[in-house]
């Protein structure tokens, strides 16, 4: 799952919005093979934690249910422009990615 | 016989045992490194045992400062864009539940250091529920419901 995650951070006022959008197939582990009839199983992302400027800002717990190729859209206060924006994933096979992303 | 020998075979036998099953994936050493992902509140069936997992014993009080976006009637199920914007002091937490999906808890936000009482994101929904959103602020709890009506394979409902 080395796909990259594309982060979009921007100055809105006096906060930055923040944008994500991961690479995931988010299976359910309900879902069959069209092919095989066999069951296809979970693999889907569990944690999210999204730093800014060495700060813990967000931490996700996910179920299965949230969409494939997951979006996330949060807003942080007190941020400015050119600080860093960490952003990482872990799911239930163990696999992991982040990406970093410019306030712009 | 060699009784030494009995215990030597047994232990060896039991030691291949856990080796085989972790070959074949029945134990992932990966879910013994992933504790803190809240693994009874998301699997719990209902939604008050997947309030319970995180925390919200007692009944939360509605409250009319929390405002959830989502489409009155989703014609795909598998994306259904929610935007939740908290207007409570002190947001702690944000917990998005569809109370009719077989595991109701789909997400639960953490926020600190300056983030907002917002996130959005795009959930799974298997049929027409109420979506439920639980808000932790100051320490207490808070709800808001919005219904979603799921038509799939609808041409519009």
């Amino acid at each position: 799952m080395a796909e990259p995650m594309r982060i979009r951070a921007t100055m809105a006022g006096d906060a930055a919005d923040i944008k994500v959008l991961m690479n995931h197939p988010m299976e359910t582990g309900n879902r069959k093979d069209a092919k095989t009839g066999k069951l296809i199983p979970a693999h889907f992302i569990q944690t999210v934690h999204a730093d800014v400027n060495g700060k813990t800002v967000l931490e996700a717990q996910w179920s299965q249910a949230v969409s494939k190729n997951p979006f996330l859209g949060f807003k942080v206060k007190g941020a400015k422009a050119g600080n860093k924006v960490t952003i990482s994933w872990t799911d239930n096979l163990g696999e992991k990615n982040s990406a970093v992303a410019v306030v712009a | 016989m060699n009784t030494k020998r009995r215990t030597f075979l047994k232990s060896a036998g039991a030691a291949s045992t856990v080796a085989v099953a972790v070959a074949a994936g029945l134990i992932k050493p990966t879910e013994v490194l992933a504790a803190e992902w809240n693994k009874a509140a998301f699997e719990a069936k209902g939604v008050p045992d997947a309030l319970k997992g995180i925390g919200v014993a007692n009944p939360a009080a509605d409250s009319r400062d929390i405002l959830i976006k989502a489409p009155d009637i989703a014609e795909n199920g598998a994306v259904v864009p929610v935007e939740v914007t908290s207007k409570l002091a002190g947001t702690t937490s944000i917990a998005i539940l569809v109370e009719k999906n077989a595991n109701p808890l789909t997400a639960n936000f953490d926020l600190a250091n300056g983030a907002e009482g917002y996130v959005s994101t795009r959930i799974k929904m298997g049929q027409t529920s109420n979506v439920r959103v639980v808000v932790k602020a100051g320490g207490k709890a808070y709800t808001a419901v919005k219904e979603v009506k799921v038509t799939i394979g609808g041409c519009g409902g």
